[in-house]
């Protein structure tokens, strides 16, 4: 692992709306101004800029193209690229960071999800020869995984409606968040099935949304703000695609990334998880060996605010928000890409000692 | 500070219009595996792996990397997917070589690929739209403004066309093959968009490119000779704007100097032995030989005209037959990296330029406006000392 200590310094995200007027660019534009703004540096410092997107989410191959548009890109910048959320842009720009030749990035995720469906949709990030035909959709690879860990005696039925409830019951605090409310699980528990054992509140919100961080240097970061945000660890790892070759129940590449940035087994207090769906929160809760006493996606988490490509980079954002506001000590943060939890990061964050 | 970082491995697929023998599973592996066997590895060596592709819609495959993830050894790995255009296999060795240069990682597995006979590149090149024009109808009136500013004679185009083909006859993994190719065979093909005939652009190929990049410490341990990368940069610029120059964008002026800052180099022209430049148009060889500073404003089709570029001349460009002989879009960039570091380890084979030891890498992609290059060297001195 590198020594390089790396801060956040400041970030920005737009409110996540399930259609929203403004373009892509135009929302990413928003989010890094304001990111920007936030950390109290000119645009013309920034090293590097690294972006996550999807053209698929808007249906349209180099829509990530336009988005160069809002990073500011004349005279020409030092850029890149993940088909990935924005969680992995910032890696990436951690990577870079390293090098010691700069000192400020600015990282951006993005995804508009209200032109295209996401049942026709994600069925194409599937294996193409013998998966994609079966037209899985990701509410019926969630379903199977909810399935794997009720027969595994892990959970219950009533577990993953208290996840909802208590998810919607933070975002009344989130201004960010598209859905809120007061309620409890046997209220929800009256709905039906959309796929069994899944009803709707197990299922994500849709967003459109961007966000955007600033990263600095320790030295840098120390000048610029009075309470810079380090990433004390950031690692991911995937697995293999086949969900029939993994098992559901568990998130072994989850386990392996946290491992890899740092936590073993430290008292966190406050985790940002990327769980789209409610069986994925206790999944990811019991691959972390995160017990009752850390806070659980006090935003609301995906549940109620998902703006896809960016969703990641948004859990980064909450979780420093908590440690910069001293709420937290110590948080963690959670990015995942794929069907069924197949590629997750792991993000430490810490105040200064 | 950064770490040193070396190619210690390059495969690659036989591009070719339709591998219809392979799925893209099985693309990806043909030239993964063959990077390996060049390096000595073997999967379990490898730390991470980062993958490269051009737009999903060309395939019609959403964040294909997913399903490939097992068949290169990544599940239980980190893993990446870059995309930044045309540029993306460049851009795709750069990402992979900061892993080492970072100190994180030891071997980094870099794959990029493209399979056209699976999907239609030029529906997904106009966005599933109509009115689609092609990259040729693109970036044509950027060549014609270049003929217009430089006054070069139109055989230029046709002179590049042939070289870069009969350069290919030398590499086995060359998509095109065309032995007869002339002058007058280029000059007589259908004019596709003025003032680029058919021959004068690339072709459609299916096709993967693979390397393994590595530290100091791993590169010593090589069975071949690293080619050590001395610079690499990206830059990207917006693609159109009021007063943006397109035939000479800044970004790739930019690019070009920041290579030849870190590595050294004051006098490309003469300091570098060899370039791999993206040339998807042929016009676009002297247009980057003075977009990056390699020939004064004018000079570039005339470096052409007097055979400069040639494999046995003063600056060969593009000995490997070039992005004109194989296009697999999402390689197209790794193609160029690889094919210059592979210059530098004296691993040409055929189409070894004798004697090199720095070479140059270069892609682009998107309207002209992304780029990524590198320098390689033999050795891990800055060219200039």
């Amino acid at each position: 692992m590198p020594a390089t200590d790396i801060a956040i310094i400041g970030w920005s995200q737009t409110p996540s709306v399930e259609r929203s007027a403004l373009t892509e660019v135009q929302l990413c534009l928003k989010a890094n101004l304001a990111a920007v703004a936030a950390a109290g540096i000119d645009r013309h410092d920034i090293g590097f800029t690294c972006a996550g997107s999807c053209d698929y989410l808007t249906g349209g191959p180099f829509a990530f193209v336009a988005n160069l548009d809002a990073a500011g890109a004349w005279p020409p910048i030092s850029e890149s690229h993940v088909e990935m959320d924005g969680a992995w842009a910032l890696y990436e720009a951690w990577v870079r960071l390293q090098h010691g030749d700069i000192d400020l990035a600015l990282v951006f995720g993005s995804g508009k999800s209200s032109p295209s469906n996401p049942t026709e949709l994600y069925p194409q990030q599937l294996d193409p020869y013998y998966l994609e035909p079966l037209g899985l959709d990701p509410d019926s690879i969630a379903a199977l995984q909810a399935r794997a860990l009720l027969d595994s005696g892990k959970a219950t039925e009533r577990a993953f409606a208290e996840v909802a409830a208590r998810s919607r019951r933070s975002a009344k605090s989130n201004p960010n968040a598209q859905l809120s409310g007061d309620t409890d699980a046997d209220t929800l528990l009256a709905g039906g099935y959309v796929r069994a054992p899944l009803r709707s509140h197990d299922l994500p919100v849709y967003s459109d949304g961007a966000a955007a961080i600033v990263l600095a240097t320790a030295d840098r970061a120390r000048q610029l703000v009075e309470h810079p945000v380090f990433i004390r660890g950031i690692a991911h790892r995937i697995e293999v695609h086949q969900p029939g070759s993994r098992d559901l129940t568990t998130s072994p590449s989850t386990t392996g990334a946290a491992r890899a940035a740092g936590h073993n087994g430290q008292a966190i207090d406050v985790a940002e998880l990327s769980a789209a769906y409610t069986p994925q929160e206790l999944i990811l809760r019991e691959s972390l060996g995160l017990d009752d006493k850390v806070t659980v996606n006090p935003s609301g988490g995906p549940l109620t605010a998902n703006p896809v490509m960016a969703t990641g980079l948004v859990r980064i954002i909450e979780a420093a928000q908590r440690v910069a506001d001293g709420s937290a000590h110590r948080a963690l943060a959670h990015a995942t890409n794929g069907q069924g939890l197949q590629h997750n990061l792991v993000c430490i964050l810490e105040g200064e000692q | 500070m950064a770490q040193p970082s070396a190619i210690i491995g390059f495969g690659q697929t036989k591009h070719a219009k339709a591998r219809a023998d392979l799925s893209m599973i099985g693309l990806c592996r043909e030239a993964a595996v063959r990077a390996l066997e060049d390096a000595g590895l073997t999967w379990q060596d490898i730390d991470a792996v980062v993958i490269g592709k051009a737009p999903d819609a060309f395939e019609g495959v959403m964040q294909p990397e997913l399903f490939l993830a097992d068949a290169l050894g990544a599940a239980g790995k980190p893993m990446l997917r870059v995309h930044t255009a045309g540029s993306v296999g460049g851009s795709t060795v750069i990402v992979a070589s900061h892993l080492i240069e970072s100190g994180i990682h030891e071997r980094v597995l870099a794959v990029a690929w493209e399979k056209q006979s699976e999907g239609n590149a030029q529906w997904g090149l106009a966005g599933g739209r109509s009115g689609g024009i092609g990259a040729g109808g693109a970036f044509a009136p950027y060549i014609r403004s270049y003929i217009e500013r430089t006054k070069a004679p139109d055989y230029i185009g046709w002179q590049v066309a042939v070289k870069d083909r009969l350069n290919a006859l030398k590499n086995p993994y060359a998509h095109l093959q065309l032995a007869d190719i002339s002058i007058e065979k280029v000059k007589e093909s259908p004019m596709l968009w003025d003032p680029l005939h058919f021959l004068e652009s690339c072709p459609s190929s299916d096709g993967a490119a693979a390397v393994v990049i590595a530290s100091e410490a791993a590169a010593k341990k090589a069975p071949r000779p690293p080619a050590w990368i001395l610079a690499t940069a990206v830059r990207s610029e917006p693609s159109t704007f009021p007063g943006r120059d397109a035939v000479r964008p800044q970004g790739g002026v930019d690019c070009a100097h920041d290579v030849y800052k870190q590595a050294g180099i004051t006098n490309p022209r003469e300091q570098i032995d060899v370039a791999e430049l993206y040339v998807p148009f042929s016009w676009y060889e002297p247009m980057w030989l003075e977009g990056h500073d390699i020939a004064g404003p004018g000079e570039g089709w005339q470096m052409v005209d007097h055979g400069d570029t040639e494999i046995t001349g003063s600056f060969p460009v593009n000995p490997s037959g070039g992005v004109l002989s194989s296009n697999p879009i999402g390689a197209s960039g790794m193609l160029r990296l690889a094919e210059a570091a592979n210059q530098v380890r004296g691993q040409a084979g055929a189409h070894q330029v004798d004697g090199a030891k720095v070479s140059l890498g270069q892609a682009y992609g998107g309207n002209a406006q992304y780029f990524a290059m590198a320098v390689f060297s033999s050795t891990l001195d800055r060219v200039g000392g």
